[in-house]
């Protein structure tokens, strides 16, 4: 890393780990670890107010078949949308509607109100596309015959669902809300926009003001940069063991089955959902 | 609606400005990662040892934030923060991650009987590719650079936070003068801006694969 040439002017990337070598910035009320710990208490919510929205309407489009081309229409559309440009609009709007202080420790400092719900809107809209497309996916992968021998053995719709349906298609869910958490954690670092918002975006938003401070300029900005992509790795990591965890092994074929042993011990594909039939 | 309108009307000529910027940002990647994802695409679907280690080290790369490779690459490349040159490398990366798996499953749904026709007419090895297998992929490796397009229009607005000039100024002149006409204009342009690059790819599959529309007719 140290060998690396320098930006025009900007200071060199080997001042990179100097400040992560300088305990001062790990600790304190505006430390790395704060921002940190603020970087992921935001991912988190956003995270399981997208899951609470779009795992029952994804379930609910793929075991109907209802509303399928709203619901993709609505996906692709939501992508194409700047989140920069929609947590700024959100704020413009609500910072004039909401104006109480109304605070929360560790997340909502007196005032920030009006800057947090924006940025939660729109991340969770950014975060439902995946979640929403891959359950709806999932559940019509699901194999007719599995579905059918549910019925048949007496369940009802509801049941279906529960029973069948979701665990067959938690792979490709689980890979949804996967992708939705390493998008948020990449993206949540918009925060940093708007005033008396944390998270790692903070870094990148000051720095971008004093450049060649080599304490708060370019080098805290490739820190944060950096500690927010380890966090994607360490996210992404524990996606795979939760995985692991979660998916039947019916499904994933770590069980011998009959004489013909299969190892496939991760699923991603669509196609591999299909194992079920076996 | 009529403030969004007068507010375009005198700022037309900057605003045209960053859209082109905007155009070349997300549209210049878009080609030259998908030239470069079809040879390692290729490879990666001729040998087929070599799919996992190329789809995983796309995948990693994927996950990188784009924000960090905005502020890394000009460490790197020795470019000056605010150059455009980051964004257009970055998304390059990106797109190339994105469709090297497309290329390879687009050029492995071609079906074998398809292969062995081509081989039995006489086709050579390269003939056989570029004339048979690639067209075959079009509809496949289309749908992946759709994704890529509109992921890579609604990267470049991403470089704001930073300060390349783009059409995504319009949310930082909306922030600091506390004014919803330039942000919500820049809102739907970055949209029409994906739709635009959504159809012309659209067009552009359409036109390559006349056999598609041959077969729906009853």
């Amino acid at each position: 890393m140290s060998v690396l040439a320098d930006g025009a002017g900007l200071p060199g990337l080997s001042h990179v780990i100097t400040w992560f070598n300088d305990p001062s910035n790990w600790w304190g009320s505006s430390g790395l670890l704060i921002r940190i710990r603020e970087h992921l208490l935001y991912a988190l919510i956003i995270l399981l107010i997208a899951i609470v929205i779009a795992l029952p309407l994804g379930l609910f489009v793929g075991h109907t078949g209802r509303g399928v081309v709203v619901v993709v229409g609505l996906a692709n559309g939501l992508r194409a949308i700047p989140t920069l440009g929609l947590v700024i609009y959100l704020y413009l709007w609500l910072s004039t509607k909401i104006t109480t202080t109304f605070a929360v420790p560790w997340l909502v400092d007196r005032g920030a109100l009006a800057s947090f719900v924006s940025v939660m809107i729109a991340l969770v809209l950014l975060a439902l596309p995946p979640i929403l497309t891959s359950t709806y996916a999932g559940v019509q992968n699901v194999d007719p015959a599995a579905r059918d021998a549910a019925s048949g053995m007496g369940m009802t719709g509801a049941q279906v669902v529960r029973k069948v349906e979701l665990p067959c298609a938690l792979p490709l869910i689980m890979s949804g809300i996967r992708s939705a958490a390493l998008q948020v954690i990449a993206t949540v670092t918009v925060a940093a926009y708007l005033p008396f918002l944390g998270g790692l975006g903070r870094y990148i938003k000051d720095g971008a003001g004093d450049l060649n401070n080599t304490q708060t300029g370019y080098p805290a900005m490739v820190a944060a940069g950096l500690t927010v992509a380890i966090l994607a790795v360490v996210v992404d990591a524990l996606f795979n063991l939760l995985q692991r965890a979660l998916v039947s092994p019916g499904l994933t074929g770590r069980i011998k089955r009959d004489s013909r042993r299969t190892t496939v011990d991760r699923i991603d594909a669509p196609a591999e959902a299909n194992l079920i039939s076996a | 609606m009529h403030e969004v309108w007068t507010y375009f009307t005198v700022h037309h000529s900057e605003i045209m400005g960053w859209l082109w910027t905007t155009v070349w940002l997300a549209g210049v990647p878009l080609v030259v990662g998908l030239l470069l994802a079809l040879p390692i695409g290729w490879v990666a679907s001729r040998y087929h040892w070599t799919y996992p280690p190329i789809t995983s080290i796309a995948g990693l790369l994927y996950t990188i934030p784009s924000l960090v490779l905005f502020l890394v690459i000009p460490g790197i490349l020795g470019t000056g923060i605010l150059s455009p040159l980051n964004v257009a490398v970055a998304l390059t990366g990106y797109t190339i991650a994105l469709l090297v798996r497309t290329v390879a499953d687009g050029l492995d749904s071609v079906s074998s009987d398809t292969m062995s026709a081509a081989a039995a007419m006489g086709y050579t090895g390269r003939q056989r590719l570029v004339a048979v297998q690639l067209p075959l992929a079009v509809p496949v490796i289309g749908a992946g650079l759709r994704v890529a397009a509109v992921s890579n229009v609604s990267l470049v607005s991403v470089a704001s936070v930073i300060g390349v000039l783009q059409l995504g100024q319009l949310f930082v002149v909306g922030y600091d003068y506390n004014a919803l006409a330039p942000t919500f204009l820049g809102l739907v342009l970055f949209v029409l801006l994906a739709l635009a690059f959504d159809l012309v790819i659209l067009g552009i599959v359409r036109v390559l694969t006349p056999w598609q529309r041959a077969v729906g007719r009853p």
